[in-house]
């Protein structure tokens, strides 16, 4: 239904106070959301990093810092190789990275390190996300997306 | 290992950047005990090449700038030679020859040379004070003799040398970028993009001289400054050539391997002698937008190209789909990303799509039978990605060509298959049946 609650939730979960007001009004640097929602007439969805097989992101990083976590299989930045050159936005096809600008590096999902759940999908109003471990191929068509992992 | 000792490996990477780790990376893979063995002649593990620029500056140290963790090569087993040069190839024997005497067989063999700065003969060349600016070892030369420096002239108005005056500026030193043609970085941007940064750079306080080239470096003792063709004279205590970079297919040459630029590698980026394979800066391989093989040497290209070589040379076949110029930059605070063609010359093939805002963003389609052939961006960003996936998938955008730059654009636009595949929606169970 595209009300967005995934960025709000997902913005509170990258912030230093984990709380929404001082997230949205307080913090600096400014917590990033790693979430895009989409709505155009009858389409929309929430969008995010997919950990892809095929990484874009970690083949085109120039410094090494954009790379596949071995234990977890996420993909994965580390902050202080970062350089903030945004090649890894560029090289992404679904445009699922963000610039954290007043850090200058690149924001990303991280399925909420630390969570059971994701905030995004502990907080759909709707069940529209939901959690896919990978090769779990038997997942049905939702309105909204997959958080996958 | 002693001189005239011979190495035997299975796997020789010659070059250890982008394209050598990618490689390596790729056979260990598909190979767990094949020996790996990559030379360089720099002194250090692969490092992050454009990072050197915040090396010169003082933010970053060489740890900081190490591409893969200090342990990879350990745990991965693979080996190591820094600081040594091969001196030639013995295709018939499968056997390199260091320069230091030694003997390295290899039953495959990859060349990822990478590139050398141009250095045009202009007279003055040899004294003191005059740099180029590729390597760790460059910045470190320049960092080791700025000391009392105070004004540079940076030759070369393209990627190196905007971002050796960054570095420069942010050490306090006064710039002036010479470049030959009428704008800056005119090799991956369009005219108002370079004008956008030329305004960009003249109001951080470099100085910009477009349209001309410098004849001679004058001094004797020390350096004074330079000539330009005009005759106008520029002082300064330091030279950076910056001109530009050249495949360094030495190596290769007089070897039967085909060299026309670059080394010329076919879609598994092997080259035309057997067992031998290239990529990077020194490859010309295949670019998905001209449709043709060309050198196309940025680092995401050098890195899948030796990711595609890799497992070609594990016996596992690949193909390269192709790469094409893609930069993303963002020198004195102006966010950049630029891909495949982008300044048209055929407006009855190509055509334009483009928006510009008062608060400096900048948006440019390229578009050429119905496909994404190029983009230039500035300022606002961050959807060039699925543009550039577009371009990189040949996708038909016909359908939603206006809407590319629209506020709202996103994956909601494109195609609903691809759309799905995108997001990685699975059809239901019912509708897989029916």
């Amino acid at each position: 239904m595209g009300c967005g609650l995934c960025q709000v939730y997902c913005k509170t979960q990258h912030s230093v106070s984990k709380d929404i007001l001082k997230a949205f009004k307080k913090e600096s640097p400014r917590p990033v959301s790693r979430i895009r929602v989409e709505r155009k007439a009858e389409i929309c969805f929430s969008l995010r990093c997919r950990h892809c097989d095929e990484p874009w992101c970690v083949y085109s990083c120039l410094t090494g810092a954009m790379h596949r976590d071995v234990a977890t299989g996420m993909v994965v930045v580390d902050r202080n190789k970062c350089m903030g050159c945004w090649t890894c936005i560029v090289a992404c096809p679904n445009g699922a990275l963000t610039r954290d600008l007043d850090n200058k590096i690149v924001a990303k999902c991280d399925l909420c390190p630390g969570l059971e759940v994701p905030a995004c999908v502990a907080n759909c109003p709707n069940d529209a996300l939901v959690l896919v471990e990978e090769d779990k191929e038997d997942v049905p068509e939702f309105a909204g997306s997959s958080v996958r992992m | 290992m002693k001189n005239n000792e011979r190495l035997e490996t299975t796997y020789l990477i010659i070059g250890s950047s982008a394209g050598g780790i990618g490689a390596a990376e790729s056979i260990r893979e598909m190979d767990k005990s094949g020996r790996i063995v990559i030379t360089s002649d720099e002194p250090y593990p692969a490092y992050s090449r454009p990072l050197i620029s915040e090396y010169l500056a003082g933010e970053r140290i060489v740890e900081e700038m190490l591409f893969r963790p200090a342990d990879f090569y350990e745990q991965h087993g693979i080996e190591l030679l820094l600081g040594k040069k091969v001196k030639s190839l013995d295709l018939g024997r499968k056997v390199v020859e260091m320069d230091s005497g030694e003997r390295i067989t290899w039953e495959k063999l990859l060349l990822a040379t990478g590139g050398k700065p141009i250095v045009p003969d202009i007279k003055g060349l040899n004294q003191k004070g005059v740099f180029t600016f590729l390597t760790l070892g460059d910045a470190k030369a320049i960092a080791d003799y700025i000391g009392s420096v105070s004004r540079a002239v940076v030759i070369g108005g393209g990627l190196i040398g905007i971002s050796v005056t960054e570095a420069l500026m942010k050490l306090g030193v006064a710039v002036n970028v010479v470049e030959m043609k009428d704008r800056v970085l005119n090799t991956i941007l369009d005219d108002e993009a370079s004008l956008m940064t030329e305004q960009n750079l003249k109001r951080k306080g470099v100085g910009i001289i477009t349209g001309h080239t410098v004849s001679e470096i004058m001094g004797e003792s020390s350096m004074e400054g330079v000539i330009l063709d005009n005759g106008e004279r520029v002082p300064c205590e330091l030279v950076v050539m910056a001109i530009g970079v050249l495949p360094r297919t030495e190596l290769a040459r007089n070897t039967g391997i085909k060299v026309n630029r670059g080394i010329v590698v076919d879609r598994h980026m092997a080259t035309s002698c057997p067992d031998v394979y290239a990529c990077g800066d020194v490859a010309e391989a295949y670019d998905f937008i001209y449709g043709i093989n060309r050198i196309t040497p940025i680092w995401p290209n050098a890195y899948i190209g030796g990711m595609v070589a890799g497992r070609n040379m594990a016996g596992i076949e690949a193909d390269y789909a192709g790469g094409t110029a893609m930069n993303s930059l963002n020198y004195f605070g102006m966010d950049i990303t630029t891909a495949g063609i982008v300044a048209p010359q055929d407006s009855s093939v190509y055509e334009v799509i483009s928006r510009r805002r008062e608060d400096g963003v900048y948006q440019k389609v390229i578009l050429g039978d119905g496909l994404v052939k190029g983009m230039v961006f500035i300022g606002d960003i961050e959807k060039s990605g699925m543009i550039f996936g577009l371009m990189r998938g040949m996708v038909k955008v016909d359908g939603f060509k206006h809407e590319l730059l629209a506020d709202d654009f996103g994956l909601a636009y494109f195609p609903a298959e691809l759309r799905r595949e995108r997001l990685g929606v699975v059809p239901s169970k019912a509708a897989t049946k029916s």
